[in-house]
């Protein structure tokens, strides 16, 4: 009886947690959409997400998408397909690989940065400042990394694409596919709905970014470690919330637009 | 005016604060005194609408707060301003930005910005030149001066809340400040609740003096009542306060060469010449 007790008190705690996020990331929303605007948070928001992820997010596309080609120049090769190899990588990294690789590595960098900061902030009584000198911290301190991150993500998921399929190309020279054969496959394919699918995801991720990391950092209790733990659980549940995200996106668009 | 009617707050199922009520006057410095973990810093939250109390009504100028919607709630804010404990500056902005930081977001000229920025620093004892330093290059004390000026220059308001603004402090920066409040008490005349568990900055610098004892307000009354009263409970907490007024006494009363050390030159006095 008390095991099932436990139980019901744990799902119920879980079933909080989900209504708070939801209602958290409604808050988010309706900040971001309506006025007033702190552009220069704002404009700081943009730099800091795009340019602070840059190398970052470029080096793991190269590497990543010229992993890929060698797996796909491989198989091809044995069946005798080698010059589809710029079509399989524009549908695995324009419509897959790209847009999850850039979430998660994008993920990892700022929600543990956002949750850190804002949790220190938190702790150190700075978010009530906010509030007591008649701040909206959702306003000043959320909507900014929320939009920040929808300009953001799409730009920087455009260039690791962009590095995974050119890496491609120069994998496939080693394979015996012109970089000419390579071109026409990619032209083929890189046509305005594979492209769009492959930017509707980061919208969506970077809703589930700014949510989780802000979310954790406002609610972090407990100091400097509840700080620490509020950023490691900020970084896990961003990471597999992309996954999750990714997979919930593709079957959506696959089942609603037909793409 | 500011009234506490009968508020109970809890959170978790922890009372934090059980029944209480008291009242504020224009131009009066109320003291909220008790222990750690009495729920004194609870009350400014309360007033400052951050949290929300259980039951009770509180009372700013006539108008219960616990009533009022968010919009109305941040007017009622800019009524007050607030030193947070540890003084809470916003670590990614200069000093001059921290100080002015309402009138930067109230979107006044940067001149005037400036000019008051520079006007509330020297309001507080410190030189203007710093309005361009961030706040961990200053020291606790200067930081704690910073958080007071930037209360001040919060939209000029009528009541001020400080929250043991003289906590982690040596004694002389929290000597300095608890002069500075005393000095902006009796020539601004503001309203100002201080919330510390010191009971010599309580004695120094309230008019009234209200004490908590685990969430429940156990004395209310002039600093000169407090000291005179009977119960248990103030005078167990008196006594720290009341041994070391009488060690001081005692040293008083020790005669010219009490500074002078057993080996070396005489100790300097304050504020005269060794």
């Amino acid at each position: 009886m008390e095991a099932l007790a436990a139980v019901g008190n744990r799902l119920r705690r879980v079933l909080e947690v989900v209504q708070d996020v939801t209602l958290f990331c409604a808050s988010v929303l309706r900040s971001a959409f309506f006025p007033p605007y702190y552009k220069h948070e704002i404009v700081e928001q943009i730099f800091f997400s795009m340019i602070g992820s840059l190398f970052i997010v470029m080096f793991s596309a190269l590497v990543a998408g010229q992993a890929l080609a060698i797996q796909l120049a491989r198989e091809l090769a044995k069946q005798g397909a080698k010059s589809e190899l710029g079509h399989f990588m524009v549908i695995s990294s324009v419509r897959a690989l790209g847009p999850v690789l850039t979430g998660i590595v994008v993920a990892s960098r700022m929600s543990a940065g956002i949750t850190a900061e804002l949790g220190t902030m938190r702790s150190s009584n700075q978010i009530d400042a906010l509030v007591a000198f008649g701040t909206d911290p959702m306003k000043r301190l959320v909507a900014p990394r929320m939009i920040g991150l929808w300009i953001a993500l799409p730009v920087l998921t455009i260039l690791g694409d962009t590095l995974s399929v050119v890496g491609g190309g120069f994998i496939g020279l080693g394979y015996h596919v012109t970089l000419q054969s390579y071109y026409n496959g990619v032209a083929r394919y890189l046509t305005p709905a594979n492209l769009l699918v492959g930017m509707i995801k980061p919208v969506f991720f970077a809703i589930l970014i700014t949510t989780v990391a802000c979310w954790k950092g406002l609610t972090a209790e407990g100091g400097a470690k509840g700080v620490g733990v509020a950023t490691t659980e900020s970084v896990v549940i961003s990471s597999v919330g992309i996954l999750v995200t990714d997979f919930i996106c593709t079957k959506l668009i696959f089942r609603v637009l037909g793409w | 005016m500011i009234e506490f009617r009968n508020v109970v707050f809890s959170i978790r199922d922890h009372v934090i604060l059980l029944n209480v009520s008291f009242r504020v006057t224009r131009g009066q410095t109320r003291v909220i005194l008790g222990p750690s973990g009495s729920g004194k810093s609870t009350i400014l939250r309360l007033l400052m609408g951050l949290w929300e109390p259980d039951s009770g009504s509180i009372l700013v100028n006539g108008e219960d707060i616990t009533q009022a919607s968010p919009e109305r709630m941040r007017d009622i804010r800019r009524l007050m301003g607030i030193v947070f404990q540890q003084g809470a500056l916003f670590d990614s902005m200069t000093v001059g930005e921290n100080v002015g930081y309402t009138m930067l977001e109230d979107k006044h000229p940067e001149d005037e910005i400036e000019e008051a920025v520079e006007r509330y620093l020297t309001m507080v004892g410190l030189s203007p030149d710093l309005k361009d330093r961030m706040p961990d290059e200053l020291s606790g004390g200067m930081q704690r001066r910073v958080a007071i000026a930037r209360a001040l220059a919060a939209r000029n308001p009528g009541v001020l809340l400080y929250d043991e603004p003289t906590t982690g402090l040596d004694p002389q920066s929290a000597e300095r400040i608890t002069d500075l409040i005393l000095h902006l008490r009796d020539t601004m005349g503001k309203t100002s609740i201080m919330v510390t568990h010191d009971i010599a900055d309580a004695f120094k610098v309230g008019n009234r003096i209200t004490v908590l004892d685990r969430g429940v307000v156990v004395f209310e009354g002039t600093p000169e009542e407090l000291n005179c009263a009977e119960d248990p409970f103030i005078e167990e907490f008196l006594e720290p306060f009341r041994k070391s007024m009488a060690a001081a006494k005692s040293r008083e009363e020790c005669g010219p060469n009490a500074g002078r050390s057993a080996t070396g030159p005489p100790m300097p006095q304050p504020g005269g010449n060794p």
